[in-house]
């Protein structure tokens, strides 16, 4: 087995021990945080797929992440309201089942990255990094500025949609939801990396000219990737209401696309499990350094600055050794 | 009819002319060999059947089809195959992933690329990067062939490789000529090979065709004129 394959076995394996471990031990809390862990790297293996594939560097991912989050939060409020979404021309109700949701945020995020990889795609380096955070910006203070679903306030949802046969208030039994979807999206990320579509994609980062003289036009698989990725962050952001039963305009932050992006960085670049790794170790700061201060951040810009500087394919990279592949 | 086509092209990098008159033709199943000395248009002649470099003049045509107003990715649809100088795979992915990021349904597969270079299937799973050259250039062939062409092009394609492995290269370009029946326009240098392979020859000096015939026509005269060998 390759190293890296190792580690990703016991990445994944801690992942699923330590909630275990703190179900027996009965502590809600650090079941929760895996379940953020899961949820945050979810969305980082969306963003590994636009940056680490395709060489996208997205500041606008948290409009699929907000856009994802509102999804949930506009049905489930209906549905705890009574009050139908749509009456004419055709009647639309709220829901509280979760299935329903993520397939509404799957959707509506990839629709919203069509749009705006469609246009951001036809500029490149620090123009397309303006534009989707450009994009990001605009849906920040449109749900700033829309008071139907809380405004600048934000939204809450009282009561943890559902899931068939399952307790979702019960956090392991959330906790394993979050945790299978992100197996399974690590499971098609892999796929699609190894698939000729993956491998263009890879090729069109480090080359757009030679992939266009096999044949392939650079553009459409971008934008294909754009639209794949934009998708599963949109999923992780429902998951992320579902998590907090609230949704804010914060979720269509910069600063929310800049932690994905972390995320991303710190486990390494284009690895399969870099967000993984980077989420795990971004919330365990945040948990631990969090505690000591406020200004918590200065450590993770320290630890940021030396995987940039030391340890370009971040935590999985360096462990992982001489099996860098990422430029 | 010839399959690719070149009349009069004029093309320029900026305000720079590099291409004045250049003409040629790929007929179905041959071989010609585009020679000229050291900056007399070869690569800008291939960048500009390709739309690398716009053509400012003169006709560009692939089986009936314009290139000139075509994008790059089109025309290699088309069927033009391109094996760039300077070998140039794609160093982060592996031999296979290399060729499998190429592929179009045809002929040419991963199988019959791995026939044709042996050395490609023994390293399938190898990073392209920790080839060596004529392993690479093999691969870069390979990529082209993997795309299914009906014309393959050849920009000094044993340029700086050891003179075995020049051998297996052109070795293979033979097998394509007399096996497949694959078009090829080969730029080189290497004068007595072309010599055996090409049906054709071309001669650009200056960004100008100077001289165009059978290959067998080619007397030591013109060569000692034009490419000074």
């Amino acid at each position: 087995m390759r190293r890296e394959s190792l580690i990703n076995v016991l990445l994944a394996a801690g992942l699923l021990g330590f909630p275990l471990w703190a179900y027996v031990m009965n502590e809600p809390f650090l079941i929760t945080l895996s379940t953020r862990v899961a949820i945050l790297a979810l969305a980082g293996v969306g963003l590994n797929i636009a940056l680490g594939l395709g060489g996208l560097v997205s500041l606008g991912h948290a409009a699929f992440f907000g856009i994802g989050g509102y999804a949930m939060g506009i049905l489930a409020s209906h549905a705890q309201s009574y009050a139908p979404l749509m009456e004419s021309p055709f009647l639309i109700e709220g829901t509280k089942s979760m299935p329903i949701i993520w397939l509404v945020a799957i959707i509506a995020s990839g629709l919203a990255a069509l749009m705006i990889g469609g246009l951001s795609l036809r500029t490149s380096g620090v123009y397309f990094i303006m534009i989707t955070l450009a994009f990001g910006q605009m849906f920040f203070y449109f749900s700033i500025s829309w008071p139907a679903y809380g405004g600048e306030d934000g939204l809450s949802i009282y009561v943890r949609n559902g899931f068939p046969g399952l307790n979702t208030l019960d956090p392991i039994q959330f906790f394993l939801i979050c945790y299978v979807l992100l197996v399974a999206v690590l499971f098609f990320a892999n796929r699609l990396a190894q698939s000729p579509f993956g491998l263009a994609l890879n090729a069109a980062r480090q080359n757009a000219m030679r992939v266009e003289t096999v044949g392939i036009t650079p553009y459409q698989l971008r934008l294909t990737g754009f639209v794949i990725s934009g998708m599963i962050t949109g999923l992780a952001g429902a998951l992320f209401a579902d998590l907090n039963r609230f949704v804010s305009p914060s979720m269509f932050s910069w600063q929310t696309s800049g932690e994905i992006m972390i995320f991303v960085i710190l486990g390494g670049t284009a690895r399969l499990f870099g967000p993984v790794a980077g989420a795990a170790v971004f919330i365990a700061l945040e948990h631990i350094l969090g505690g000591l201060s406020e200004f918590w951040h200065i450590y993770l810009g320290v630890l940021l600055l030396g995987i940039v500087l030391f340890a370009r394919g971040g935590i999985i990279g360096t462990l992982a050794g001489h099996e860098v592949r990422h430029d | 009819m010839s399959l690719l086509s070149l009349e009069h092209v004029t093309a320029s990098y900026g305000a720079s002319q590099a291409l004045f008159d250049v003409s040629l033709q790929v007929g179905a199943g041959e071989v010609v060999a585009l020679m000229g000395r050291n900056g007399m248009g070869k690569t800008t002649t291939i960048k500009t059947i390709l739309h690398m470099v716009s053509a400012t003049a003169g006709k560009v045509t692939f089986d009936g089809h314009d290139l000139r107003n075509l994008p790059s990715h089109k025309i290699a649809r088309l069927g033009i195959g391109l094996v760039p100088e300077g070998r140039r795979c794609f160093p982060n992915l592996s031999v296979e992933e290399n060729l499998i990021a190429a592929a179009r349904a045809g002929h040419w597969d991963l199988a019959r690329v791995s026939q044709l270079f042996p050395r490609l299937g023994e390293r399938s799973t190898q990073s392209a990067a920790s080839l060596s050259g004529g392993e690479q250039q093999m691969l870069a062939i390979g990529r082209a062939l993997m795309t299914n062409p009906r014309l393959l092009i050849l920009d000094e394609a044993t340029e700086g490789l050891a003179p075995i492995v020049r051998q297996e290269i052109w070795s293979a370009i033979a097998m394509l000529k007399h096996e497949t029946g694959l078009a090829i326009l080969v730029v080189d240098k290497s004068l007595k090979e072309l010599r055996q392979i090409a049906d054709q020859a071309v001669i650009l000096q200056r960004g100008t065709t100077v001289w165009q015939d059978k290959m067998v026509n080619l007397t030591a005269e013109t060569t000692d004129r034009y490419l000074g060998i």
